[in-house]
C-alpha cells in the first residue's frame, strides 16, 4: 500500500507538472501557431518579428493573426509589499485567440491604459489578489515598475515555470516591459477560416515565411513544451526513478510477506506436495496470494492517494486529479510487482521438501 | 498404467540408497528387497538410522531412487521423472508422525483437500464425501471443528480419514502413534487397519511402537539397511 502510494504520488506530480506546463498553450484557441524556432519553452521565448503576423495573413486561410506577447516581470505583493516573478501574457483580448476563463468579461475593462487581469490561481506568495478585488474593487499594484491597476481575475494556474500570471493588453504589456522591442513578439496564433486544411496552410506558410519562424499545430506546441520539460529537464526523470525506487520498496516488502509466509508454512506445503499436490499447483496459490496482496495494497493506496492529492493540490496549487488512465498504470504496475516478488518467493517453496515430512 | 493382478502392490528389489557424495557418501539402503501383498499390513520396525524411513519415502515416491527396482502399484520409480512421481503420490495415502493438518480448514476441508486432486469433483460431491469419511472414523460430530479444537488422537482420526478418502492403492504412514498414548495409538491403529482390511488397501507402516505390533500380518525389521528379519 505504501508503495502504491507513493507511485501514485510520483506519478500524481509528474502529470501534475506536465499538465500545469502545458496549461498556457492549451488555452489558446487558434488552429496553428508561429513560434521562433529556438523557443524551447514559452517561458523563456525566443522573441521573432511582429511583422511575420501580417506575412502569414497573405495566405487566403489565415483569418486573423493574434500576436502573445510572454514576459517575467516582478509582481509586488499587494498584502506584503514583497516583489516576485510573475508570468506576463500580453495579447488582444477581444481576438479571441485564448480562452482563459474569466477573461470574456474583462475585455473592455483590459483596453484602458495600465489594467491588468490576473490569475487567481496563482501561488498564494503573490497575495491574496482575488479577496482584496472582492473587497475594494479594482485596485493599483506595482507590475515591473509600474503602477497598474488590477481590474479582475482569470484562470489559468500555476505550474513549475511560472508562479503566477498576469494577463494585460498588447500596449499596457510593452508600457510593462518598456525594455522589449516593439516589433517582437514570442508567440503568434493563426485562426483559420472554417473548413480550411489545416496541415496545407501549415505546409504554406512555412514556405512562405523565412526561417525565423516555425509553424506548428496546437498539439505540436503543447508537445513540444512537454518535451521540454520531460527530456530538457531532470524533473521527468526524477519522478520516474522516484515511482521505480516506490516500486522496488513495494517488491521488497511482498517479497518478506510472501517469503516468510511460505517459511512458516512450509511443513504444509510440504503436506501437499506430498499428497501429489505438484509445484505448479502451489506456485498458482502463491501467485494468487501475489495478486490479493496487490489488490490489498491497491484499492487503500488509491484512496489515500486520491485524499493526498487533494491536499497537495490545494497547498502547490498543481492540478493533481486521480485519473482513470494513471489508475489502470498503477495497479498495472503493483499487479507486476506482486508477481516479481511472487516469482522470486517461490523459489523458497522448492525447499518444502515432502521427502522431510517422515 | 494399472498393475496386473498378479503384481503386488509394493514390490522392490536390491534397492540402494545413499547420502551425501564422495568421501561423505553413507548408504543408508543396501540390497533391500520387499514385497507387500494386496491387503496386507506391514509393520517396518528397526532402530534409528536403519533407514527404515529413507525406504518409506521412496517407496512413497518422495525422493527419486538411485539403484535397484521398485514398482509401487504398477509404477517403475526408477526411471519415473517428477511428473509421474507426482502422479502416483495422489495414489497413496500418507499419514505423518504429526497429523500436518491445515489449520485454517475444518476437518472436512482437510479431508476434502485430497479428493481436490481428483479429476471430475465438485465441491460440494467433495465435501460429501469428506463428511462420509469423518463419519467412518467415529469423528461424524466434529467434522466442522478445527484442528485447534480436536484432541491429539481426534486429529490423527481426521489425518487417517485424509488418507483413505481418495481411496489409495496404498497407504504408507510413519510413526502415527509415537505422539499419541498407549490405548488412543491403539485405538487410531485398530481403526486404520480396519478400514484398509474393508478397502483391502495394504499398509506399509513405519514405527518402534512396540505396543501396536500385534495389529500387523507381518513385521520387517530393518537394521543397517538391510531386511534382517520377515
Amino acid at each position: 500500500m505504501f508503495a502504491c502510494v507513493l507511485v501514485f504520488m510520483q506519478f500524481g506530480f509528474r502529470s501534475a507538472l506536465f499538465d500545469s506546463a502545458t496549461s498556457l498553450p492549451q488555452a489558446l484557441r487558434a488552429e496553428l501557431f508561429l513560434v521562433h524556432p529556438l523557443t524551447q519553452a514559452l517561458f523563456r521565448s525566443e522573441p521573432m518579428p511582429r511583422s511575420r503576423a501580417f506575412q502569414a495573413l497573405a495566405v487566403p486561410e489565415v483569418a486573423s493573426a493574434v500576436p502573445i506577447y510572454l514576459a517575467q516581470a516582478n509582481w509586488r505583493n499587494p498584502v506584503t509589499g514583497r516583489k516576485r516573478a510573475a508570468q506576463l501574457v500580453g495579447l488582444d483580448a477581444e481576438a479571441g485567440a485564448v480562452d482563459f476563463p474569466g477573461l470574456a468579461a474583462l475585455v473592455e475593462a483590459l483596453k484602458r491604459p495600465d489594467t491588468v487581469a490576473f490569475d487567481r490561481r496563482s501561488r498564494p506568495e503573490f497575495g491574496d489578489v482575488a479577496g482584496k478585488l472582492a473587497r475594494e474593487g479594482p485596485f493599483v499594484a506595482e507590475l515591473g515598475n509600474r503602477r497598474v491597476v488590477v481590474v479582475g481575475t482569470v484562470e489559468l494556474g500555476a505550474s513549475f515555470g511560472a508562479d503566477g500570471n498576469v494577463v494585460l493588453s498588447e500596449t499596457n504589456f510593452r508600457r510593462v516591459m518598456t525594455q522589449r522591442l516593439a516589433s517582437n513578439t514570442d508567440l503568434i496564433a493563426l485562426r483559420l477560416h472554417p473548413g480550411a486544411d489545416v496541415a496545407a496552410v501549415a505546409a504554406r506558410l512555412a514556405s512562405v515565411l523565412p526561417g525565423d519562424v516555425r509553424v506548428v499545430t496546437q498539439a505540436e506546441l503543447v508537445a513540444w513544451e512537454r518535451r521540454y520539460w520531460e527530456e530538457g529537464t531532470a524533473i521527468g526523470f526524477i519522478f520516474n526513478f522516484g515511482s521505480l525506487m516506490g516500486l522496488i520498496v513495494g517488491m521488497v516488502i511482498v517479497y518478506q510477506i510472501l517469503f516468510s509466509d511460505i517459511a512458516t508454512h512450509l511443513r504444509q506445503y510440504a503436506t501437499l506436495k506430498a499428497m501429489g499436490y505438484s509445484q505448479g499447483y502451489l506456485q498458482r496459490v502463491v501467485m494468487g496470494a501475489a495478486l490479493i496482496l496487490a489488490l490489498l495494497g491497491f484499492v487503500p493506496g488509491m484512496l489515500l492517494s486520491s485524499a493526498l492529492y487533494g491536499l497537495v493540490a490545494g497547498a502547490t496549487l498543481l492540478p493533481l486529479h486521480m485519473e482513470t488512465p494513471r489508475a489502470v498504470l498503477v495497479f498495472a504496475l503493483i499487479f507486476a510487482m506482486c508477481i516479481t516478488a511472487g516469482l522470486l518467493a517461490m523459489r523458497k517453496l522448492r525447499e518444502a521438501d515432502p521427502a522431510d515430512m517422515f | 498404467m494399472h498393475a496386473p493382478v498378479a503384481r503386488p502392490p509394493v514390490d522392490l528389489e536390491g534397492m540402494c540408497y545413499a547420502y551425501g557424495s564422495g568421501e561423505l557418501l553413507r548408504p543408508v539402503l543396501r540390497d533391500v528387497c520387499l514385497a507387500v501383498a494386496p491387503g496386507e499390513i506391514v509393520l517396518l520396525t528397526g532402530p534409528s538410522g536403519s533407514g527404515k524411513t529413507t525406504l518409506l519415502t521412496l517407496i512413497g515416491a518422495l525422493r527419486a531412487m538411485q539403484a535397484g527396482r521398485c514398482t509401487v502399484l504398477g509404477q517403475e520409480l526408477m526411471s519415473a521423472d517428477e511428473a509421474a512421481r507426482v502422479r502416483l503420490r495422489r495414489r497413496i495415502g500418507f499419514i505423518f508422525q504429526n497429523h500436518n493438518l491445515l489449520g485454517f480448514l475444518t476437518a472436512r476441508q482437510n479431508v476434502a483437500m485430497t479428493l481436490e486432486l481428483l479429476p471430475g469433483t465438485n465441491e460440494q460431491e467433495r465435501l460429501a464425501r469428506a463428511g462420509a469419511m469423518l463419519e467412518a472414523v467415529g469423528l461424524g460430530d466434529r467434522a466442522e471443528a478445527l484442528p485447534a479444537k480436536l484432541s491429539g488422537g481426534q486429529r490423527q482420526r481426521v489425518a487417517v480419514a485424509r488418507a483413505l478418502a481418495g481411496e489409495p492403492g496404498l497407504v504408507l504412514a510413519d510413526e502415527a502413534t509415537a505422539a499419541l498414548d498407549r490405548q488412543t495409538g491403539h485405538e487410531v491403529m485398530s481403526l486404520l487397519r480396519d478400514l484398509a482390511k474393508q478397502r483391502g488397501v495394504p499398509i506399509l507402516m513405519v514405527t518402534h511402537d512396540p505396543r501396536i505390533l500385534d495389529l500387523a500380518d507381518r513385521v520387517v525389521a530393518i537394521e543397517d539397511g538391510r531386511v534382517v528379519a520377515g
